[in-house]
């Protein structure tokens, strides 16, 4: 079996003139998290949409398991799952209904047992009978990685999963999250704005802007290639200037 | 179809009703209003000596027919506007379920919410202005059936138009069906209307549903050519619409326009 979960070759999007994604090139292999970094409009959440099928490519290759993305768009859903901070499960709905509801739109088996499972590692089980709705947001965004999870996914897309977290129950997501990846080998995207979580949480690292990879390996890789002292350093570089090209690129790439 | 993963949706949709009184009253309050100005509006005009013989069943019958069309596009239009409002339309996208079961699951929904629905009116009509709906007989069956199919289609366009346009024309999903009332003969009959406007008014499904209505009242007598051509029409608007809906939602699609809905 291929050790290649994700691989994305020159893709390319354009809405009208503007060019959102300008020929990206990243891989996700087994078991690894790799993180998406790059300001505002560096094309990483119209990356994961297009790997979620919410949007489609101009041109390029995704593929997902060895398997085409167009050809095989619910094939490779149901080994996926997806968990942001910026979408909600339906409000009205009780916390055990809304897992309920998500585990037959995923042919979840023994679906309770499974999510009273994630209710407790996420330690939410004593708001099972609360209306989602009423959840804060650290509460409802637990709530979303549970359901994320029901599925047993082998490849995990997080949009920035502990942004409405407080540093206490974020350390605990992202400990979890690490525990995950290592038992049960699940590969995971990750996106944050927050650096110290992706320094904390992901193997590997693909800077982005301006729609393309200008830097990639490990968080200190990336740090040494661009010679600062942090990834926060190296974002706020990149957003302030965006014209700022790491060792590595600039010897791939002479012109 | 995964039956599945349409019960899981059909869930979705039932949980929303069961603690939400704007839902609830939805299925009552309404109707109820629409029932009780139609109502006394016939009573007026029967008092009054200048209503035409089966006036107050035309109307009433009328009233009770058009609600089965608009709760049937309802629900399937309001299920993905209400999704939209909640951003929470998004875990619908990117989950493996395809987009004939979502609209499966509010087609289930919808069907039983406008039983209760009719079920209510019926009574409430038998009670206050001895209107009987069941004095149809089994005519009641295909006139509901084609109503439910013609709601269900346009119920389909609206979504579409909702789901590549975005929010700017929500308005629809409760617009659009009162496009089509003047030209569907609900409180009248399609003789009533210009004669260039007369052919608009038979191409619709609605309107041979209508006309056909008021022929069991007036004579007692279906007449089969009626339903025949409502049964048409509906195959060719649910086909026709199910291909407007994919080919809009593959619009949206190649315009990121999916995301925008399920997170703005």
């Amino acid at each position: 079996m291929s050790d290649r979960i994700v691989h994305v070759e020159k893709l390319r999007k354009t809405f009208g003139g503007n060019e959102a994604v300008a020929g990206l090139d990243f891989e996700v292999r087994r078991g690894e998290i790799v993180g998406l970094l790059g300001p505002n409009g560096a094309g990483k959440t119209t990356a994961i949409h297009i790997l979620l099928g919410l949007t489609t490519a101009t041109s390029g290759t995704v593929e997902i398991f060895g398997l085409d993305h167009d050809k095989n768009r619910r094939a490779i859903l149901r080994r996926c799952n997806f968990s942001s901070a910026y979408t909600n499960l339906p409000a009205n709905l009780r916390v055990w209904e809304n897992l309920r509801v998500s585990s037959l739109m995923y042919d979840v088996p023994d679906a309770a047992r499974k999510a009273d499972e994630l209710m407790e590692l996420f330690e939410i089980s004593h708001l099972r009978d609360r209306i989602s709705g009423h959840l804060s947001s650290g509460e409802a965004t637990r709530l979303n990685l549970c359901k994320s999870l029901l599925n047993d996914p082998e490849l995990l897309l997080l949009d920035e999963p502990t942004a409405s977290l407080d540093p206490d129950i974020a350390d605990k997501v992202r400990k979890i999250l690490r525990r995950l990846q290592k038992e049960r080998g699940i590969s995971m995207i990750y996106t944050s704005h927050n650096m110290r979580d992706v320094e904390e949480v992901c193997d590997r690292v693909y800077f982005i802007n301006h729609g393309k990879v200008i830097a990639q390996g490990t968080p200190a890789e990336v740090v040494q290639q661009f010679h600062e002292n942090s990834l926060e350093d190296v974002f706020i570089n990149v957003a302030r200037g965006g014209e700022l090209v790491s060792e590595a690129a600039k010897q791939s790439d002479p012109t | 179809m995964n039956f599945r993963h349409v019960w899981g949706l059909t869930l979705r949709y039932t949980y929303l009703y069961k603690r939400s009184l704007p839902r609830l009253l939805e299925i009552i309050f309404w109707p109820l209003m629409d029932l009780l100005v139609w109502g006394f509006l016939t009573v007026y005009l029967t008092g009054a000596g200048g209503a035409a013989p089966g006036l107050v069943t035309f109307l009433i019958g009328a009233m009770i027919f058009w609600d089965i069309f608009y709760r049937a596009q309802q629900g399937v239009a309001l299920a993905i506007v209400e999704d939209i409002w909640g951003r929470s339309l998004l875990n619908v996208f990117i989950a493996p379920v395809r987009m004939s079961e979502v609209i499966a699951a509010t087609y289930v929904v919808g069907f039983f919410k406008i039983i209760l629905t009719v079920s209510i009116m019926a009574t409430l009509a038998l009670a206050f202005y001895d209107f009987n709906l069941l004095q149809m007989g089994f005519s009641l069956l295909p006139f509901f059936a084609n109503l439910l199919l013609t709601g269900w289609a346009v119920g389909l366009i609206t979504t579409a138009f909702i789901l590549r346009f975005g929010q700017a024309v929500e308005a629809l999903a409760w617009g659009i069906p009162f496009l089509l009332q003047p030209f569907s003969a609900v409180f009248y009959p399609v003789s009533v209307l210009p004669f260039w406007l007369q052919p608009v008014a038979w191409c619709l499904p609605s309107t041979y549903v209508f006309e056909g209505m008021r022929e069991v009242l007036r004579t007692g007598q279906l007449d089969g050519s009626m339903l025949a051509w409502a049964f048409g029409l509906n195959l060719i608007y649910m086909i026709g619409g199910g291909i407007f809906f994919n080919w809009m939602v593959q619009q949206a699609r190649v315009r990121g326009l999916l995301a925008k809905l399920g997170t703005q």
